[in-house]
């Protein structure tokens, strides 16, 4: 069976950095942070007072008062992101088979607000069960989909992905072999996240897994560095539109990128740290080259995993020098998280958006915040350090990994006929 | 206007987000206001917390306009 191409015709993203794709890339080149202190409770208990929070959001431009009201932030965000990649895709699903169009979104907690808010209030009541109808439609992490899905009427296959962090890149990768597949022509694809509350930062505090640089926000996510102390906690979403490329040719789109593979992979080691020699980090980069038919030197940047945490910048760096060889030194790596913060479910999406942008525009984008080096972190990689770095990138590799031991990896290249 | 009835209708419009002129007293929630099954629970569960009462499953099905809601908590509402 002959497998269909398929191309990236449409992006959208809602991050700390800004609220749209345009935003977004003018943030990243230019190394800008998206951390500050948390405005959305009161931290003064919680160990970590800060994070990088979706800016200057109104709901109800994207969706009318009412039904702002019924659903949960992370879907906001989810309905949000998709507005702004389906009219950059400029498709017509009036003059398209919506039956052959599917949603598959990507979160790894879901409507974590909404279940802190209703579990608080039967928790003050008198026991008598008083929860809001509302409460569990809100919550689930499918319903994004759904609600994508009624709003633009795809009637194609409609699920959610959940893989913690990983989430939203497995989401890409099933929409991606669905449409090789030619089970579905287009899918809107991506995923969000929306767990800056106390619930949320409570939760990661108690874990150790979140940076606690309180007194200087801005320089808190700094991955590869010695002084590195955890992940910066971050929201918002990524949409693409992925689709056959025969059908976006038809309808005359424009391609932004072509994705070539998806790899998918397990530590198989333990519920949070990574695998200590990087093992599933390395399967998945292998995984994802495979089944892309590409080689090693294929690949001009990596847009790794990151995320700014003691153990998993090593294993992830050791993987990445095992599999690629003398290629490791040659190729750009970098860590958007650097500046986006860590969006869990959605960070597979907003980062596969800036590795493509990163594709079209033949610009990596830097790590930010270095500045003493890591004796643990080979010193011949080319980790763009602070600055962007131009360079002809003809394919792209972006992973991200969950806890559970969850890994996958993608890959855009260059579109050509 | 009672007391009860302007309370009655502020809940209205701010749950199901209509104009206050559309909630009339014989307005249904569903044929006139565009409530769903779910969006009507919401209604008699923020009647109950606005005016501190429990009413009953077999009531609730009852009240299908706003009149009927008002009538309802006027008559036993304390």
């Amino acid at each position: 069976m002959q497998l269909k191409r398929v191309v990236v015709t449409g992006l959208g993203a809602l991050t700390p950095l800004g609220n749209t794709v345009p935003e977004y890339w003018n943030g990243l080149v230019n190394g800008v942070s998206g951390a500050a202190m948390i405005t959305k409770f009161d931290t003064e208990k919680f160990k970590t007072k800060f994070a990088c929070e979706v800016k200057n959001f109104n709901p109800e431009d994207f969706m009318d008062k009412k039904e702002a009201r019924k659903v949960d932030p992370f879907v906001q965000y989810a309905i949000a992101a998709t507005h702004e990649a389906v009219v950059d895709s400029g498709a017509n699903f009036e003059e398209l088979n919506t039956d052959r169009i599917g949603v598959i979104w990507g979160a790894g907690i879901g409507g974590l607000k909404t279940f802190l808010d209703e579990i608080s209030s039967f928790a003050k009541g008198d026991g008598t069960p008083r929860y809001n109808p509302f409460f569990i439609p809100k919550m689930i992490i499918d319903i994004a989909a759904g609600h994508i899905s009624i709003k633009y009427g795809l009637r194609g296959p409609n699920f959610a992905t959940v893989s913690a962090c990983a989430s939203s890149n497995n989401a890409i990768i099933d929409a991606f072999n669905y449409i090789r597949l030619g089970k579905a022509d287009m899918f809107i694809t991506g995923g969000s996240e929306a767990i800056i509350n106390e619930a949320g930062i409570g939760g990661f505090n108690a874990m150790h897994a979140l940076s606690t640089r309180n007194d200087s926000p801005e320089t808190a996510s700094r991955p590869f560095d010695l002084d590195r102390d955890g992940f910066v906690a971050g929201e918002g979403a990524g949409a693409l539109i992925l689709e056959d490329l025969e059908h976006a040719k038809k309808r005359g789109a424009k391609i932004y990128a072509e994705i070539v593979g998806g790899g998918m992979s397990a530590d198989a080691n333990h519920i949070t740290a990574p695998h200590p020699e990087g093992l599933g980090a390395r399967n998945v980069m292998v995984a994802a080259l495979e089944d892309a038919g590409m080689t090693v030197d294929d690949i001009d940047y990596i847009n790794v995993h990151g995320t700014s945490t003691p153990l998993g910048d090593i294993s992830e760096t050791t993987a990445i020098v095992n599999l690629f060889g003398e290629n490791a030194y040659k190729l750009n790596i970098s860590s958007t998280k650097s500046m986006t913060g860590h969006l869990l479910g959605a960070a597979g999406a907003v980062e596969a958006i800036a590795s493509i942008m990163a594709v079209v525009n033949d610009i990596v984008p830097p790590t930010i915040n270095h500045f003493t080096d890591d004796p643990a972190i080979d010193p011949q990689l080319n980790l763009t350090f602070n600055k962007p770095q131009k360079r002809v990138i003809r394919a792209a590799l972006s992973n991200t990994f969950g806890f559970g031991g969850h890994n996958t990896s993608v890959i855009f290249k260059k579109f050509e006929e | 206007m009672s007391d009860i009835a302007s309370r009655v209708k502020a809940i209205i419009v701010e749950k199901l987000g209509v104009d206050e002129n559309e909630v009339t007293p014989e307005a249904s929630f569903t044929n006139d206001l565009g409530a769903d099954s779910l969006d009507t629970v919401e209604l008699i569960m923020e009647f109950e917390k606005e005016f501190n009462v429990a009413i009953p499953d077999e009531q609730a099905e009852q009240i299908a306009t706003v009149g009927q809601a008002i009538a309802y908590l006027e008559k036993n509402v304390k």
